[in-house]
């Protein structure tokens, strides 16, 4: 546990009047404030140690203890005691006693870092929040999930249980999540500190592509192979989508990379019930092999013809 | 359809100890709907969060209602290019 610079986290100098630690505050908390940080760790943990910062240099008795010990605080409560009898023996000074070794200091309440978010430096010094006037409110922690769906999986709306710290989460995972996508459950992170409200969780969504298309937004796209005979004469060709086996038409005389689309049979639209995106199927056309001298013969008169 | 759910605005200023003239205002500048329902006045529960969040930047932190504004226009505007990343960076892994 280090020395955190209460000041220098506030950017101000010693002297600085409460006015100017207001200030100050309120400068980085605009810039630092999870509101306008959606997703920022780095803020959010800043945002906390500005906060801390404030809590003790806004308040004269805890700006004065903090001022006094600065980087003795581990000394503290000995210090104090040490001051107190002398004061009961009538003496002036501090004597021989004080400072001392470093095996005292029995107060130390370390917290687990999520109580408000307070440093344990903080609660060494300041005993959590004992001294408060009147107990400020602390959101809980925020936790952060991933949950691993295979694309199939995310072609339905569908419920899933997750276990987070021990207790079972059910959600609905609406149909048409994207990969990396992340949703807030709000209240399902930390139980907040002195009545505040409870952190969220934030589920990021991993998709493993298990089929044979390639998604690009609510699009599909997939390639198909069709013999040449079809591909030449045309004919009927069925494929599988997402949503089950369809019929296709194949036109004659159609051409290996003939890409076409098929309106409404892509994936569904996050959160917009009925809209889907299109499926586009690219024709492969396979050309025969291991041809018989019949088949041979005929591929010849065929080219002597188109000659 | 579901029903909407509704949380009377009056309840909403008593627990956040805010003045109703803010949610008013907030209505007035497009940032959040409200629902009148006879003679009271009542918030979707969808719109709570949003709501919740222009009450911290306001009595927190201090900004005013256009301030808000423009806070609210870059973090959707933020909203959207991070989705815009995501889709690219799927495409991208896709090819």
């Amino acid at each position: 546990m280090d020395f955190v610079d209460y000041y220098k986290t506030l950017g101000i100098p010693k002297g600085a009047s409460s006015d100017d630690i207001k200030k100050a505050y309120r400068k980085l908390a605009r810039k630092l404030h999870p509101d306008v940080n959606p997703n920022d760790k780095e803020a959010h943990k800043k945002f906390q140690q500005i906060n801390e910062a404030n809590e003790v240099l806004s308040d004269p008795e805890k700006r004065k203890k903090y001022d006094q010990y600065g980087e003795n605080w581990k000394h503290a409560d000995q210090y104090e005691q040490a001051r107190q009898q002398q004061a009961q023996q009538g003496r002036q000074g501090f004597g021989g006693g004080g400072f001392g070794g470093g095996g005292g200091f029995s107060d130390y309440t370390y917290s687990s870092g999520d109580e408000g978010g307070f440093s344990d430096f903080f609660e060494s010094l300041f005993g959590g929040a004992r001294g408060r006037k009147s107990p400020a409110k602390y959101r809980g922690q925020d936790y952060n999930a991933e949950l691993q769906l295979r694309l199939s999986e995310a072609y339905t709306t569908h419920k899933q249980t997750l276990t987070i710290n021990g207790k079972n989460v059910r959600i609905t995972i609406p149909a048409g999540v994207e990969n990396g996508q992340i949703i807030k459950l709000k209240g399902y992170g930390s139980p907040g500190a002195n009545g505040g409200p409870n952190g969220d969780l934030f589920i990021t969504f991993v998709i493993k592509n298990d089929t044979a298309m390639r998604r690009e937004g609510n699009d599909l796209y997939k390639n198909e192979d069709v013999d040449l005979y079809t591909a030449l004469l045309g004919g009927e060709k069925t494929i599988e989508t997402l949503s089950g086996k369809i019929k296709l038409k194949v036109n004659p005389e159609t051409q290996n990379g003939t890409k076409i689309r098929l309106k409404g049979k892509g994936f569904p639209a996050y959160k917009k019930e009925g809209q889907f995106g299109d499926l586009y199927i690219t024709w492969n056309v396979i050309l025969p092999t291991h041809l018989t001298e019949k088949q041979k013969e005929l591929f010849k008169e065929i080219s002597k013809l188109s000659s | 359809m579901e029903p909407e759910e509704l949380i009377p605005a009056k309840d909403f200023c008593m627990y956040h100890n805010i003045e109703y003239s803010f949610i008013s205002s907030l209505e007035d500048s497009g940032l959040i709907r409200i629902t009148s329902v006879e003679k009271s006045v009542y918030i979707p529960a969808e719109e709570m969060q949003k709501l919740e969040k222009f009450v911290r930047l306001h009595y927190d932190l201090d900004i005013n209602l256009e301030g808000i504004e423009t806070i609210n226009h870059l973090l959707e505007k933020m909203d959207e290019m991070q989705k815009e990343i995501i889709k690219l960076r799927n495409k991208e892994n896709a090819q």
